[in-house]
């Protein structure tokens, strides 16, 4: 998979390499912006406040 | 170059192999590594737990950071704003020994997600500071501002016990360090009208059940009541959320916006 995904990428080692690092960049700030801030209103946290 | 050697290599292993007897005639046909469904398999596997670990990575420590700076950043954004245009200062009263304090002015309770104060905790950070809404929803008020009211207990400054909750960890975790208190620790709220100054006397730790830690006097069902407190809720054990840590304190004084900051708030921290 991401093997594939390595031959795919154009030109020279250093220019995949570019693109790669572009991509991981991508991928994490859509993660940190968009998914894990709609997965924390999914999963549990303790509750702070006294059962009334 | 590589696959020179590695055809070489596997070449050997196969002359060995068939001279044991077990080759398989499927190895014979490959020659550079195919995509197959266990190493796919093996790849989502990994990058799932990759995913994993950045998500707590993030929710545990980067967000907390994010979120608590910009928290901390609108609050004293507010509290600075409160001092731009103080609202008459009441006329102090003189005690028995001859100081001037002033009555606490009692707001009307904040209704439910109406920011109605900042809290400073000396002991938290110089500039630490955090707002405080009505109500103790998390969606409403604990996860996406800060501290929240408990809204059947009483008001700062009024006789009886004004109540709070906030996060020990996660969403800006305001009250991280809430066990880390130490007896006298100033405990100041702001609004638009002064500081009420409370002193902090003890933590308890009590199961999630134990609503008496929010009656006008915590723990007693006393109905004569005279002092004013300030109880703090928050999870305890931290990422747990079987009990909960209770921090009290006492009122100490008002000082109204107009007579400018406390000392409590400025004052050198006991060890």
């Amino acid at each position: 998979m991401y093997a594939a995904l390595w031959r795919a990428l154009p030109g020279p080692v250093i220019v995949k390499l570019i693109i790669l690092l572009v991509l991981i960049a991508a991928v994490l700030y859509a993660l940190f912006a968009f998914v894990f801030p709609w997965v924390q209103t999914l999963i549990p946290v303790p509750d702070a406040t006294i059962d009334e | 170059m590589v696959h020179g050697d590695t055809d070489a290599a596997s070449r050997r292993t196969r002359r060995r192999e068939a001279s044991r007897g077990d080759a398989s005639p499927r190895r014979r046909r490959k020659t550079r590594p195919r995509v197959t469904v266990v190493g796919v398999l093996g790849e989502l596997l990994i990058t799932a737990g990759v995913l994993i670990l950045l998500f707590l990575f993030w929710q545990l420590w980067l967000n907390d950071i994010i979120v608590r700076n910009e928290q901390n950043g609108i609050a004293h954004e507010r509290s600075q704003e409160w001092l731009l245009n103080p609202p008459t200062a009441p006329d102090p009263v003189e005690t028995d020994d001859g100081t001037e304090v002033y009555e606490p002015i009692i707001r009307e309770p904040a209704a439910d997600t109406e920011i109605f104060g900042v809290m400073h905790i000396p002991r938290f950070g110089s500039d630490y500071a955090a707002d405080v809404a009505g109500g103790v929803t998390r969606p409403g008020t604990l996860d996406p501002i800060g501290l929240g009211h408990y809204l059947n207990t009483q008001s700062a400054g009024e006789p009886g016990n004004f109540a709070l909750a906030g996060h020990r960890t996660t969403y800006g975790k305001p009250l991280n360090q809430i066990a880390e208190l130490r007896v006298g620790d100033a405990i100041v709220l702001q609004t638009e009208d002064g500081w009420y100054t409370y002193r902090f006397r003890t933590l308890e730790y009590v199961t999630p059940q134990a609503v008496d830690v929010l009656n006008p006097i915590p723990q007693s069902d006393s109905a004569d009541v005279t002092d004013r407190f300030i109880t703090l809720t928050a999870c305890s054990p931290m990422f747990s959320a079987a009990e909960r840590i209770v921090a009290y304190g006492t009122f100490e004084s008002f000082t109204p916006t107009a007579v400018g900051p406390p000392a409590s708030l400025t004052e050198n921290l006991e060890d």
